[in-house]
């Protein structure tokens, strides 16, 4: 898993690329849980390249979820491939997280 | 082609088994979500037998088998260790509930058992032995 980040005054964007399961979630769980991350507004997740997903991936961000809502920084899903985007729904989770189609819609959230 | 897969129990071995899953499934011509629900399913409880079960002793080791029979999908999972994951402790989380509290784990087997169509648990010896079934047709 390679994570390259992008940062305006008020937005961080995590390029996923790779493949997050137990193994490699560890980094993302790091990056999302520093407390500099709760000066943005918005947290953007470029999915285009995140090839694979397993749970310990999903209880990265649902472990982080109720930490942004409380500091009212929104987390954005944008880029998800057709494969990933079925995991999330297979435990309902598109309807916990925001999933746009593009960059674009994500930075209109 | 091998149907077969003997791993030790560290979780960087997680990729080697999706690998295995895949190939073994991209030969068949399945859809790539079909493909990715099965190696997902497998790989959630691969996880679960080298961190929990096994916590992630090497000198341990799982061993795999592939099959498809009938438009029906199978893998075994044969474990050395008894003290393994017990089904019956098993209850489906409520994933609010989780967002709220911030959980990280407990839901992988939610998601096999949503994947799967069977999950069976027996013992061949002093050895733990999971099966997994997926209709295909």
């Amino acid at each position: 898993m390679k994570i390259t980040q992008h940062a305006t005054d008020t937005t961080l964007t995590l390029v996923l690329n790779g493949e997050l399961d137990a193994s490699s979630s560890v980094v993302l769980d790091t990056e999302l849980g520093k407390p500099e991350i709760l000066k943005n507004q918005k947290i953007l997740i470029d999915c285009q390249q995140l090839n694979y997903i397993s749970s310990a991936g999903l209880g990265v961000f649902i472990s982080h979820l109720q930490t942004f809502q409380d500091a009212d920084v929104k987390l954005v899903f944008f880029n998800m491939q057709e494969k990933v985007h079925n995991v999330f729904e297979i435990l309902g989770l598109d309807s916990l997280m925001t999933i746009v189609p593009s960059e674009a819609d994500a930075v209109a959230v | 082609m091998k149907h077969t897969l003997r791993i030790s129990c560290t979780r960087h071995n997680l990729k080697v088994v999706r690998d295995f899953v895949s190939e073994f499934l991209a030969e068949q011509q399945f859809s790539d979500i079909l493909i990715n629900q099965i190696v997902l399913a497998v790989d959630e409880v691969v996880a679960n037998l080298i961190i929990h079960g096994n916590k992630e002793d090497e000198s341990q080791f799982l061993d795999l088998r592939l099959a498809v029979h009938r438009q029906e999908f199978e893998i075994e999972i044969e474990d050395t260790n008894l003290i393994s994951y017990s089904p019956n402790s098993y209850q489906e989380p409520d994933l609010r509930e989780y967002v709220r509290v911030g959980k990280k784990g407990g839901m992988g087997m939610m998601l096999v058992n949503r994947i799967m169509d069977r999950v069976e648990y027996t013992t061949r010896g002093a050895h733990n032995v999971c099966r997994l079934y997926k209709y295909l047709a």
